[in-house]
């Protein structure tokens, strides 16, 4: 990648704004996230994170605004205006999706091997023995042992689960990751580990990513910057460091001195 | 002589929303300079800001007046008004920070801590490992020690592992806030050593110490900051 790629976003949110009838989902949000940066998106159930999240993921449409993506051709592009395949590409090969509930992101009745292997036959890979081992190394990776490739999901501890999403959704080596919640729903030493190797691989890979969390450890730990949203507006957004240690508005006050103390 | 960071009319006042809105001013009106080579101390009590002055020029606490600016060979950049991403690029690539307690990262083993930052920029972590590991043993840490994540390790050996973090990157700005003190007489000549290294490499390091043998023994110029120390 030269330098001028790496300043050049990959994602552009311009005046984002989402209607659900009279409801807000979200308003008015602009943002740019470049090559390897993570953007953290915080605030309390409701404030509209996860409305966002699939805005510029290209799940929801947007009421008013535009999201711009810079293709792996080199070319930025208003998702709006992709055709099925284009999308379809993106979806299965330069963007990964991380939900909270592995179940929505895995096919629970496959086998491992296999729910990591899809996504590289989508991309025209047919070779038993490659897609094998690069799920076996995937496994790897996430730290599943290898020796449960052929079970199924169904079989598997929540923690487990959620490393077999993400290794599912790496395979393809995608360029931006969206992740809702991806610790959720954890316990807590579970949390720490799946924390820990998404750390690893954001750096290891240079992922770009937007992580939508309530839990300000979670983007202290993996995120460059923060947003901070509540009813459906962008409150504050900055350096992590900064948001977290240095919050201005009245609302990161409060979401900060809200942490209890390990 | 040339200058790497210069501060003007830096102030910074804290906002508590929570308490109705109470203003605490901290610092108005900071201004001074560091050169290549040389190690300025910022001094005064507890409270007087110091902590905050440096947070400020690492983009960790923002500056609401004034400009803190960090010359380098393609022009200054202005971190009081700096993109975030600009800011992140410094800290890898000149602004090298030593906190006064080592944020532990869960599982991750000391050595890599250690090196981390060397590896964010740019160097193999082959190498980075292997100068880790030679600061390690300068400062004292066990070898047996280098592969456990350092949230078990005693006080002392947390600030020393975070003291390695910051001193292995070969960076123009160093910025040390109370690095000697929860370390014993021999480790505190280590560090008054590697800060002396340093300087003769042409790093700029700005420091808290309050250990008046480690004052002496580093300070090129003292700054006292009562005198930007805001009225309340």
């Amino acid at each position: 990648m030269t330098s001028r790629d790496a300043d050049r976003p990959l994602l552009v949110a311009e005046g984002v704004s989402k209607w659900y009838g009279r409801q807000l989902g979200c308003r008015d949000v602009s943002f740019a996230l470049h090559p390897g940066e993570v953007i953290a998106v915080v605030g309390e159930s409701g404030s509209g994170k996860t409305t966002l999240l699939q805005l510029v993921a290209s799940q929801l449409e947007p009421t008013s605004g535009r999201v711009l993506y810079c293709m792996r051709d080199g070319v930025t592009r208003d998702l709006a205006s992709l055709g099925e395949a284009q999308r379809r590409f993106l979806n299965r090969t330069d963007w990964g999706y991380v939900h909270q509930d592995p179940a929505c992101g895995l096919r629970m009745t496959v086998s491992a091997g296999a729910n990591v292997g899809e996504r590289l036959m989508a991309l025209g890979e047919r070779h038993y023995g490659r897609i094998r081992a690069a799920a076996g190394d995937w496994l790897g990776r996430v730290e599943i042992d290898q020796g449960r490739i052929d079970d199924a999901p169904l079989t598997y501890s929540g923690g487990m689960r959620q490393r077999l999403q993400i290794a599912r959704n790496l395979v393809t080596r995608p360029r931006l990751v969206f992740m809702d919640e991806p610790t959720g729903g954890l316990d807590v030493s579970v949390q720490a580990r799946l924390l820990d190797l998404l750390r690893g691989l954001v750096a290891e890979l240079s992922l770009a990513a937007v992580i939508v969390t309530h839990d300000l450890a979670v983007a202290r730990l993996l995120s460059h910057r923060t947003m901070v949203m509540k009813n459906g507006e962008v409150v504050e957004i900055g350096l992590t460091d900064q948001v977290l240690e240095d919050p201005r508005e009245a609302y990161t006050q409060l979401l900060v001195s809200s942490i209890l103390p390990p | 002589m040339p200058t790497v960071l210069e501060l003007n009319g830096v102030s910074k006042t804290f906002t508590m929303h929570l308490q109705g809105g109470l203003r605490l001013p901290v610092v108005s009106g900071v201004a001074f300079a560091a050169a290549p080579g040389e190690c300025v101390v910022l001094a005064g009590p507890s409270g007087a800001g110091k902590s905050s002055i440096l947070k400020m020029i690492f983009g960790t606490y923002r500056c609401d007046a004034g400009q803190i600016l960090v010359h380098r060979d393609d022009g200054a950049i202005d971190v009081a008004a700096a993109e975030p991403r600009q800011i992140l690029a410094l800290r890898r690539h000149c602004l090298g920070y030593v906190s006064q307690f080592l944020r532990a990262v869960p599982r991750v083993a000391a050595i890599d801590v250690v090196a981390e930052p060397l590896v964010a920029a740019g160097t193999s972590r082959e190498s980075a490992r292997q100068q880790a590991a030679d600061l390690l043993t300068r400062l004292n840490i066990p070898q047996r020690l280098w592969p456990l994540p350092p949230a078990t390790f005693s006080g002392g050996e947390q600030q020393r592992v975070n003291i390695a973090r910051g001193f292995l990157s070969d960076l123009p700005i160093l910025l040390l806030d109370e690095p000697t003190a929860s370390l014993d007489a021999g480790n505190r000549a280590v560090v008054v050593d590697l800060v002396a290294e340093k300087k003769r490499r042409g790093t700029a390091v700005v420091a808290i110490v309050h250990d008046d043998d480690v004052r002496s023994a580093i300070a090129d110029r003292l700054v006292d900051v009562t005198r930007f120390t805001a009225a309340a």
